[in-house]
């Protein structure tokens, strides 16, 4: 496969529910209550429920592997956890957009996709970036 | 009061083998709305290369979690686990986690810095299989924020 640098990725668009932290803390064992419980949240300082930031994390991956196809071609994902994801007690819940782009080769046959991942318009995820083999 | 520096370069035992198992796989990937089939399908993962399904980038924080554990609550490094607030998490894998590794984790501290009253701690935990073939290491900064901050 070949891959040019400033291919941009499908953009992906998930919705995170209180449901889905519940699911996320049951797979992930991390029963952090602030992730389910308003009145710990708030008791800390944030505004309601948040998502995981390994949540978040987890589901901008997405745009990589459904990108490329085996997600074992992922050698390296890192990023920041810049702002928190708020999921209100409702039906919309809270939407994360996902964009990614190829912005290095590392002419080892891996390249770098830089992703961003925003909330209400503002980054959540900071300097997150994949490196994929795609030779 | 600032944690010490002295504490860089501490390592923590090997952990407790974590057999990785094609049912958690699954659970995770559900959990996070993935449905590559390399996750969910032993032979779709074969046909892609692997011995059995494979893991999400993002399972090994599930894997390391325990040994995660021990450090935030080693009782000489005196870290204030309501204050602590995850910085940023890093992946590198060697090769995907795969369904029937035995893993352990080996925990290291490898940065202590202090910045405007908050404790930045970088850990990094070094996955492999029980024959010892190094499988991802994860890197985790933890932030502790200061009793101002």
């Amino acid at each position: 496969m070949t891959v040019e640098v400033g291919t941009e990725l499908p953009a992906l668009s998930v919705r995170l529910k209180r449901g889905d932290l519940v699911r996320y803390a049951g797979a992930s064992l991390d029963f952090n209550p602030i992730h389910w419980n308003e009145k710990t949240a708030k008791d800390v300082g944030l505004p309601d429920v948040i998502a995981h930031g390994m949540l978040t994390m987890a589901v901008a991956s997405r745009i990589v592997e459904e990108w490329i196809g085996d997600p074992g071609a992922i050698v390296e994902y890192g990023c920041r956890f810049g702002r928190p994801v708020v999921v209100p007690n409702d039906d919309e819940g809270a939407l994360v957009e996902v964009t990614a782009k190829v912005t290095k080769d590392f002419e080892d046959g891996t390249v770098k996709v830089n992703i961003t991942a925003a909330f209400e318009g503002k980054s959540v995820l900071t300097g997150a970036f994949a490196r994929v083999r795609v030779g | 009061m600032p944690l010490d520096p002295v504490f860089i370069g501490r390592s923590y035992p090997p952990s407790q083998p974590y057999d990785v198992s094609r049912e958690k796989i699954r659970e995770f990937a559900e959990a996070i709305g993935a449905t590559s089939p390399a996750y969910l399908d032993a032979e779709a993962a074969k046909a892609l290369g692997h011995k059995d399904v494979i893991a999400p980038p993002t399972f090994a924080i599930v894997v390391s979690m325990k040994t995660n554990e021990t450090v935030m609550f080693d009782p000489e490094l005196k870290l204030d686990y309501s204050r602590v607030v995850h910085g940023d998490q890093n992946f590198t894998h060697h090769r995907p986690i795969t369904a029937g590794d035995r893993l352990v984790c080996v925990a290291h501290i490898d940065a202590i810095t202090s910045r405007m009253g908050n404790d930045m701690v970088t850990v990094r935990t070094e996955i492999s299989t029980v024959d010892g073939e190094p499988v991802t290491t994860a890197r985790s900064m933890l932030v502790v924020r200061g009793e101002d901050a």
